[in-house]
């Protein structure tokens, strides 16, 4: 639903509430290209500087198919703290609990609004959709739930401190995490295949146009056929300890762009010209 | 060898503390602040919800004509009356909510000086809210202290959110709170009307009229 002010309203909203509904980005299609032309969906936040996370949330909202009728769920992570500052739909779910969140979510929205497509999407970071949530995770792709499932990659726990996540690559010191990691990175994208997902990539925002390009096929998959996931890599400056300025540098560098989809997804993908 | 001493002392303790906390439910009011940082809930303290046709002052039950005589008093000597309408009205999501956005607009032209700030959305405002310009269910106490806000009158908020931020001003400020309440009330609000439409609110703008222009 695109919001209107009740009127005689008008003058008494904050000026970033104006904003948004005479120059937001509901209802008008807007692409990644047109960031700059339009008030985006966030404004501020509170994260570090040169964090690649932030970054891939702004991409990520400016990708959306259609933000005035998608909701976000998210869990606790360095991505909680700017979740609050989005102009979408936002649930903070329970540690580790937002596949099983969004699962009910969309199983609701569909009974509530069975002739419109209400997107759910949960956007998480590495430690609740691979470690403590990865159950919900699962489960939500093995019983084949319409939700988007987008795990932020920062490979590690950043916002305690600095601990090693199973997303931390083998060998790597942390603050919190001084021995080094014993065992290799999890593969969550060969898990996502194998666990049903029928759309699964894995991006970085230093590619922001293959990054809209993938979420958007990942919603419009899990709209019309089933669970999708995609893996976004994005370091963290302030605990693996490289200047904010280098961000883009080092994910461009470590960046792998893997795509799988599904022999029906990518009929769909193709009839939508996506 | 510890157990029943402990047995007998938290019997003791707890028979003592029912007791404190009968005695004090029973004479709870519903007060301007600042009462606590972790100020009751007032239906913990025995407060209950008005019928139809009711409203509460200070958490006892009066009929709905007397706490609007009371809404019109207290608004028309207030030093800095202020409004702060929530989603239900600020947003046009229906006609109703339209309707009834006109209406409060005529109820704020009727109080001398009465200001409006809006609580656009129930996001916790992090890192940092403008108290001049709008209020946040999470911390309104901000709001109220920036703008020495004596009076308050909330409408359109929901209602969980409405009962935190009710309870929050009565913590920790001074300011005394009025629910209009589409639904059954605000157990801790000063004042609270129920069922409040936009007839309701009409009639409370003509009492307003009425005692103001009595009072020239």
């Amino acid at each position: 639903m695109i919001p209107k002010i009740s009127p005689g309203f008008e003058d008494v909203l904050p000026v970033e509430y104006r904003e948004l509904v005479q120059d937001g980005s509901y209802g008008r299609n807007l692409r990644i290209k047109d960031l700059g032309t339009f008030k985006e969906s966030i404004e501020e936040h509170p994260l570090c500087a040169g964090c690649a996370l932030s970054l891939s949330i702004r991409l990520i909202v400016a990708s959306l198919p259609c933000p005035e009728d998608t909701i976000v769920v998210g869990t606790t992570g360095c991505n909680s703290i700017l979740m609050p500052q989005l102009a979408i739909h936002n649930i903070h779910s329970l540690f580790g609990n937002q596949n099983a969140v969004a699962s009910g979510l969309k199983r609701a929205l569909k009974i509530r609004y069975p002739d419109k497509h209400k997107d759910v999407v949960v956007v998480a970071g590495d430690g609740g959709t691979a470690d403590i949530g990865l159950s919900m995770t699962m489960h939500s792709w093995f019983r084949r739930e319409n939700i988007t499932t987008i795990m932020l990659d920062n490979e590690g726990y950043s916002n305690t401190g600095g601990q090693e996540s199973s997303m931390t690559r083998e060998g790597v010191v942390l603050y919190m995490a001084p021995l080094g990691k014993k065992y290799p990175k999890t593969r969550m994208f060969e898990i996502a295949r194998e666990s049903g997902c029928a759309y699964v990539a894995a991006v970085s925002p230093a590619s922001p146009r293959r990054l809209e390009k993938m979420v958007r096929r990942a919603i419009l998959v899990a709209r019309a056929i089933g669970p999708t996931y995609v893996q976004i890599y994005c370091p963290c400056a302030t605990n693996y300890k490289f200047s904010p300025s280098e961000t883009l540098k080092r994910t461009k560098d470590d960046e792998q762009i893997r795509e799988y989809m599904s022999s029906d997804a990518k009929e769909l993908i193709e009839r939508l010209g996506e | 060898m510890h157990f029943p001493i402990i047995l007998f002392l938290t019997k003791n303790w707890l028979e003592s503390h029912m007791a404190s906390a009968i005695c004090s439910q029973k004479d709870y009011k519903v007060v301007p602040g600042p009462e606590a940082y972790l100020s009751p809930a007032a239906a913990s303290m025995g407060i209950v919800l008005p019928e139809k046709g009711q409203g509460l002052i200070e958490g006892q039950i009066v009929s709905e004509k007397v706490a609007m005589e009371a809404i019109a008093k207290k608004l028309l000597g207030a030093k800095n009356p202020t409004f702060f309408p929530g989603p239900n009205v600020l947003w046009a999501v229906s006609e109703k909510a339209v309707a009834k956005a006109v209406a409060l607009q005529e109820m704020v032209k009727a109080v001398p000086g009465m200001k409006i700030i809006p609580m656009p959305d129930y996001r916790p405002k992090y890192p940092m809210i403008n108290p001049e310009v709008e209020i946040n269910p999470n911390h309104p106490n901000l709001t109220i202290w920036h703008n020495e806000i004596d009076v308050c009158v909330f409408a359109g908020v929901h209602c969980h959110y409405a009962n935190l931020a009710l309870k929050i001003i009565r913590g920790g400020t001074d300011c005394y709170t009025i629910a209009l309440c589409a639904n059954p009330g605000h157990e801790d609000a000063m004042i609270s009307l129920r069922d409040v439409h936009v007839e309701d609110i009409r009639r409370l703008t003509k009492v307003i009229e009425r005692l103001r222009e009595g009072s020239k």
